[in-house]
């Protein structure tokens, strides 16, 4: 019931986490499924029908449920206190994010026991996913969960942007917020301009498959192509959501475990803003082949190519920061380096990609997925993987054990190279993407089979991580305040875990990495900006998990809204919008109620402060 | 915010209510992303739109369909409604609940209005125009735009009537103003995108 209700930051981290993990490891089981079924020409061992579904679940899963919890839960157990504050902005709003986030990746789920799970590919391209050549209710699954999943990250990024802008700490100007703060603002704002985008896809999709609209109906005068923009208007500028994090963490772990500041902090925040800037310009990188035509495409091509600028700099940065410093090669800091290289080879193959006569050849072929992957697992995954052993012991007071970190770390990486380096090579040779098999003696045989044995020992270094946090978790939480002891932002100047109030004086910040200024000054923590007093604190609250509920159940009602059941009743009850207004019904009661009777809080006396 | 309740229940509520407290200026800010938000999912409607507007499969054009008297009366209730929702602001600000109150009910009558002479024009096209949302791309598109924008003025209209009851009996005090506020931001917003609508939809539809 706690966590039900909960509206602490740091709770709802781990809510993130779990739903995250576990949503991860359904993916992950996905994956594992994908390979068995390539392992061999001609395998038998899953239909294409199967094959189709798994694989669109497996990149919506992994991307939509997997990752960006994940992310979504390290930036709520570090940003406040990375910027001195006692919570996000909006609280209650912080629970209905999650909330709503966790129904609609379970409805998306439910696909898979209530007759068939969406086929069309984690992209939905129409016609694939109109109704006359997706007849199951899998893609009505696929668009209503996934916005009811995208209106918590939008939910979820509205509120970092308000809480980065107006709760940082005295003296924590934008210019020496953490780069992780930075890389949370940016990717907030991403959120903010690209998810509406994808709202208005996944509608008009279901209009076209509920109501029988015509958006990308040719036989009404619809666009298909149409749907291809506006998935990758917003589509392209989701890449870059999940990797700026990534980024963020990076230049934290970095320059912790290399004892110095982090090289070109200034570069890095504009380095970071251009990103963000041009991955709304280069949508079309994804539709070479869909013939925009020569002009189009050189210049899609261009804006393309200059991402790899900014993001360069962000690179030589990292390195320059190792450079000379007393670097220790923690679990943590393994991963940091080990992304460096294996998301530059991404980037590279990246920009192999964005050339549009090249990319007719590559297109729809092995070539990309060892793309996607390179960056989106040897970037972003090895990303979290840093930052939930780095904050790990802030989260939860207990230090992972370092001798398994490094087993998870040397299985992972050995896995995932050789998982998706050979695939670089196998769509050279022309193997295709989305193909449930292949024919034998096209030399596709030994790459396949070195692929798949690649993916069992990621699934390795995953066991081995989860017996970490199991092992861990049995043990005292005794983790020291700042336990890798050359922490250098603010989180590192409370408690392991923080009290529920985070700080109890909010701390006065005199420079970039407030903590280490402090220290090499000789001081012990942070000198205080204001005197001991009450503290303020939200209430917990029932009514995000009731909205969130009741948006689930108008979604289920409106999906199921044109079927037959065979049974009067519930025939009744669907095709007449019952279940649906019942849901809404739930939901708008809700806020009505949160509405009618505001809600004080309750205060954290200093007497209580200081009796600890 | 302490200080703050106290002047209120005092009934000297300061000058700006809706920003005296830093809740109150975290909502106005957050609206105001929200608001940013907004404008993409009706920029993308309005792309959308744009695109298929031609794409009339044998079914009714829109010059054939629109009546611009009609559409302009609507679009008149709507600009109407956003200035009494100006006057229900400043009322605020001179800490007059009661002329606040006021402004908001002409405010939401005339979004009801404008809502009826919508769910009109919708029922005269699909019972007379066989007009609906199956007939074409481009009948798809125009529903899905227009009644969208609908479906913000309804919400709307439902919100601030909330707003009026729960100022009837809190009063207006730094908890209820930002509300208020916040409120009065999303009708001028709705107002701006119809002002688009009437120029996209319905003139570009009469003479483009
Ligand atoms: C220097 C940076 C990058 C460049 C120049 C680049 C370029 C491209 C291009 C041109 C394609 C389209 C290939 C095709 O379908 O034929 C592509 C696909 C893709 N990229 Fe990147 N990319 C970059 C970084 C990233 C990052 C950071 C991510 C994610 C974290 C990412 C994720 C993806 C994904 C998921 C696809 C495949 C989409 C699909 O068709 O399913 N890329 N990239
Ligand atoms: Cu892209």
């Amino acid at each position: 019931m706690d966590w039900i209700t909960t509206v602490d930051h740091k709770k709802i981290a781990i809510l993130y986490l779990w739903a995250g993990g576990i949503f991860f490891g359904i993916g992950g089981l996905e994956a594992i499924l994908i390979r068995i079924q390539l392992i061999k020409p001609m395998n038998t061992f899953l239909d294409a029908q199967t094959f189709n579904e798994l694989i669109t679940m497996h990149g919506t899963t992994m991307i939509f449920l997997g990752v960006m919890p994940v992310i979504f839960a390290l930036m709520n157990a570090v940003i406040p206190l990375q910027i001195g504050a006692r919570d996000v902005a909006f609280p209650f709003l912080n629970a209905l994010g999650f909330w709503t986030f966790l129904f609609g990746g379970i409805l998306l789920n439910l696909s898979w026991i209530m007759g068939g799970a969406p086929d069309a590919g984690w992209t939905a391209y129409t016609p694939l996913s109109s109704s006359s050549y997706s007849t199951t209710h899998g893609v009505d699954f696929y668009t209503i969960g996934l916005q009811i999943a995208g209106l918590g990250t939008l939910i979820g990024g509205i509120n970092f942007l308000a809480t980065i802008i107006t709760m940082r700490a005295p003296g924590m100007s934008f210019m020496r917020m953490p780069m992780f703060a930075w890389a949370t603002f940016i990717t907030s704002a991403i959120i903010l301009f690209a998810f509406p985008a994808v709202t208005v896809g996944l509608v008009l999709l279901t209009f076209d498959r509920i109501l029988g609209a015509n958006f990308f109906e040719t036989s009404g005068g619809g666009n298909p192509v149409l749907w291809q923009h506006i998935f990758w208007i917003f589509g392209h500028p989701e890449v870059y959501i999940l990797i700026l994090p990534a980024f963020g963490i990076i230049s934290e772990v970095i320059p912790t475990f290399s004892r110095k500041r982090l090289f070109g902090y200034s570069s890095m925040v504009f380095a970071t803003i251009l990103i963000a800037f041009l991955g709304f310009m280069v949508w079309a990188h994804h539709m070479f082949t869909t013939g925009l035509g020569p002009v189009a495409n050189a210049l899609f091509s261009v804006s393309t190519m200059l991402i790899a600028v900014p993001t360069g700099i962000k690179i030589f940065n990292w390195l320059f920061t190792m450079w000379g410093g007393q670097v220790r090669f923690t679990t943590p800091n393994l991963f940091a380096v080990g992304f460096i290289p294996t998301f530059t080879m991404g980037g590279v193959t990246g920009v192999m990609l964005a050339s549009a006569p090249a990319d007719f050849q590559f297109h729809d072929t092995y070539f990309v997925v060892a793309h996607f992957h390179y960056v989106i697992v040897g970037g972003l995954v090895l990303g979290l993987f840093a930052g939930l052993h780095y904050w790990w012991p802030k989260m939860f007071g207990r230090m992972l054990s370092e001798h398994l970190g490094k087993w998870t770390f040397w299985t992972f990486i050995i896995g995932f190279h050789m998982t998706f380096f050979v695939q670089h090579f196998l769509g050279l040779m022309g193997m295709q993407r989305r193909v449930f098999t292949y024919l034998p003696n096209q030399q596709f045989d030994l790459l396949n089979l070195i692929s798949t044995i690649g993916a069992g020992l990621m699934g390795v270094g995953m066991l081995f991580f989860l017996a970490n946090v199991f092992i861990t978790s049995r043990k005292p939480a005794d983790a020291a305040d700042d336990p890798w002891e050359d922490g250098r932002t603010l989180e590192w100047t409370i408690s392991s875990p923080p009290p529920e109030y985070n700080f109890k004086q909010t701390p006065l910040v005199r420079g970039l990495d407030a903590f280490w200024k402090e220290k090499t000054a000789g001081h012990k923590g942070m000198t205080p900006s204001e005197p001991v007093g009450s503290i303020h604190m939200p209430s917990a609250t029932v009514h995000p998990f009731l909205m969130s509920v009741g948006i689930f159940i108008a979604g289920l009602g409106f999906m199921f809204s044109r079927d037959d059941f065979g049974n009067s009743f519930m025939s009744f009850l669907f095709n007449n919008y019952i279940v649906t207004a019942l849901g809404l019904l739930i939901t708008f009661g809700s806020m009505l109620m949160r509405s009618l009777f505001d809600d004080h809080g309750w205060h954290i006396e200093p007497e209580e402060l200081e009796g600890r | 915010m302490t200080t703050a309740h106290a002047e209120a229940s005092k009934g000297t509520l300061p000058h700006e209510p809706e920003k005296a407290t830093a809740e109150g200026r975290n909502k106005v800010l957050a609206f105001w992303l929200f608001l940013g938000g907004e404008a993409v999912l009706f920029g993308t409607l309005f792309a959308t739109f744009l695109a298929l507007r031609n794409q009339t499969n044998d079914g009714p054009s829109a010059n054939e369909l629109f009546h611009l008297p009609l559409v302009a009366a609507a679009t008149f209730l709507l600009l109407v409604s956003s200035l009494t929702s100006v006057f229900a602001i400043q009322a605020m600000h001179r800490n007059q609940p009661a002329l606040l109150r006021n402004w908001l009910l002409v405010t939401v009558v005339l979004g009801a209005a404008f809502l009826g002479l919508e769910i009109y024009e919708f029922s005269e096209y699909i019972r007379h125009e066989k007009f609906g949302m199956t007939t074409s791309a481009f009948s798809s598109a125009f529903y899905t735009l227009v009644g969208f924008h609908g479906a913000h003025v309804a919400f709307g209209i439902v919100w601030i009537a909330v707003l009026i009851g729960q100022l009837s009996y809190k009063g207006l005090t730094v908890v209820t103003a930002p509300k208020i506020y916040v409120s009065a931001m999303y009708w001028h917003f709705i107002d701006v995108v119809w002002v688009f609508i009437f120029t996209v939809v319905y003139l570009l539809g009469k003479v483009g």
